[in-house]
């Protein structure tokens, strides 16, 4: 399973754009949930945010995503160092709690989100063909016309990932895409992850708490619990004292 | 409208739509069936069969603060009111958080007790005038008045066609939602207006419990047999259509109230609707 890993260093594209996160504070009442968080994304890269809970993981994509109140900004800069102001950010929100019995198929989903044509009336085969050339990257292709409320956690996060890819990205937020999933479909979903690294020209940016896999996968890791407590490739930051301290010894392999 | 009736006397030649009453009310019953089948799809994916209920009960308050404001037309004043009460209820819903039914239900409650007080007293000259809001009566229903269901009708159709997708993702991920740009708090509050739009003009002739009996059951029916949103719109309107002209006829030849009718129709098919899904899961 290092397929993900050699592919990158082959990878040509990787690291020319550039994201800055800059000093993104986020206080809720007069609690202080995140302290001027700064780091910076590089595309081509996978980026993983490890920390405790209640750490403020998945209020930083929120306020990467500006669907929160929060101060500082994304800076992205293009492969020729220019500014482009706001990049395009796809995003896989946490585990979804559905409803089992919503009458809403994967390719509704997919068409109210990237259609214009209302989807109660209209969907026509040459889009619904279109949809399973999405979810075919993803492997889900075979999903199309399943209900929502059918889908395993592995099924619904790999749907989602696939529209997440839609418009094509700049940014890719993943938060916390398999606490839900087996052994089996996690390692299908990084693989998967490993693969648009390489294919897409897009940064990655993913909370997670399998620290086997961000060893495996992660460009750079961010421990964050409130601030930046560390940041830099898992094989260093796996070893600092901090690192140690909330999570104990952990084998960081290669990197 | 001649031209309506004489069109109907040619195409559906039955007795019980020989009177130009039961014409217009079997006219009525095809411009509210799409209405509220459309509308209780969102209203029950999205859990809000309780707010369009506070809805309802809320127009005796609307009523009241007309005959106050001495308005000569109550349907101004009802619009007017109901539209305010849903951005009321919405404000609440996002500033309570966790204790939205309790306290929506606290203020729905003395909204209709303060109506109530007023149409029952002296101002109101008793509340047995409004009961017709309760049950509704479609066979007074005149052909002015079908012009305001078709407007109804023509506005949902008009807020279905460019905001459907963006209410179905923000149904299904309001996080998800967001994040693709869609405005979820200015959304649902546009779609609790148009909801209080339709129960103020409707009210009247459909009545507050055939309203949301028509909002809600017929969409759950469909919900329970369908398999994507499509299907879902289709049986939701379907079910609506069947059971409202039936109910019709029914009630003309059993005499009994329309609305009630209606809605026990509605109940039957909810009910198959379950034996369907049991039997297909």
């Amino acid at each position: 399973m290092d397929t993900g890993k050699e592919a990158v260093m082959a990878n040509k594209s990787c690291g020319l754009c550039c994201t800055k996160v800059k000093g993104i504070t986020v206080t809720q009442g007069k609690a202080v949930i995140l302290n001027d968080v700064s780091f910076h994304i590089h595309c081509g890269q996978v980026t993983a945010i490890v920390g405790p809970n209640g750490s403020g993981k998945t209020t930083l994509l929120k306020a990467m995503l500006g669907i929160i109140k929060h101060q500082g900004k994304l800076n992205f800069l293009d492969a020729k160092g220019k500014h482009t102001g706001k990049p395009v950010i796809g995003y896989v929100p946490q585990n979804m709690s559905l409803d089992r019995s919503s009458p809403v198929t994967v390719t509704d989903l997919f068409l109210s989100s990237t259609g214009r044509a209302p989807v109660f009336l209209f969907q026509t085969d040459r889009e619904r063909a279109r949809v399973r050339e999405y979810l075919s990257v993803v492997k889900a292709d075979h999903l199309a016309e399943r209900r929502l409320g059918q889908l395993s956690g592995g099924e619904m996060q790999r749907v989602l990932l696939a529209l997440a890819l839609i418009p094509a990205p700049d940014l890719l937020l993943l938060d916390e895409p398999v606490s839900a999933l087996d052994d089996a479909g996690i390692r299908l979903f990084y693989s998967i992850v490993a693969g648009l690294r390489n294919s897409f020209d897009l940064a990655i940016v993913i909370v997670s708490h399998d620290l086997d896999m961000v060893a495996e996968y992660a460009n750079t890791v961010v421990l964050l619990d409130g601030k930046v407590i560390e940041s830099g490739p898992p094989s260093e930051v796996f070893l600092t004292e901090s690192f140690i301290r909330y999570f104990g010894k952990h084998q960081a392999k290669g990197c | 409208m001649n031209w309506i009736y004489g069109l109907m006397d040619t195409l559906l030649p039955f007795e019980f739509l020989s009177h130009d009453f039961t014409k217009n009310a079997f006219l009525a019953i095809l411009l509210v069936a799409p209405t509220f089948g459309i509308l209780g799809t969102m209203v029950v994916s999205n859990r809000m069969a309780f707010f369009s209920d506070s809805l309802g009960h809320s127009i005796f308050a609307g009523i009241a603060i007309g005959i106050l404001l001495g308005f000569k037309d109550p349907l101004l004043a009802l619009v007017g009111f109901s539209i305010t009460f849903a951005i009321l209820i919405s404000v609440l819903k996002n500033k309570t958080g966790g204790a939205t039914t309790t306290t929506i239900s606290i203020v729905t409650s003395l909204v209709v007790a303060l109506g109530i007080s007023f149409l029952s007293s002296g101002i109101g000259g008793g509340f047995s005038r409004y009961s017709s809001y309760m049950i509704g009566d479609i066979l007074s229903i005149t052909s002015s008045d079908l012009l305001s269901l078709l407007a109804v009708l023509v506005i949902v159709m008009v807020f279905w066609w460019f905001l459907y997708n963006r209410l179905l993702l923000l149904s299904i991920h309001t996080h998800l939602a967001l994040s693709r740009g869609v405005r979820a708090y200015l959304l649902e509050l546009s779609f609790m207006a148009l909801i209080a739009v339709v129960v103020a003009i409707s009210i009247q002739w459909i009545g507050l419990f055939i309203i949301n009996s028509f909002l809600v059951i017929p969409a759950s029916a469909a919900r329970n047999l369908s398999r994507n949103v499509r299907q879902y719109h289709l049986f939701s309107i379907l079910i609506t259509f069947t059971a409202g002209i039936s109910g019709l006829v029914l009630s003309f030849y059993w005499n009994a109230s329309t609305g009630a009718v209606i809605v026990l129709i509605t109940g039957v098919f909810y009910f198959l609707s379950l034996l369907v899904k049991n039997r297909r899961s």
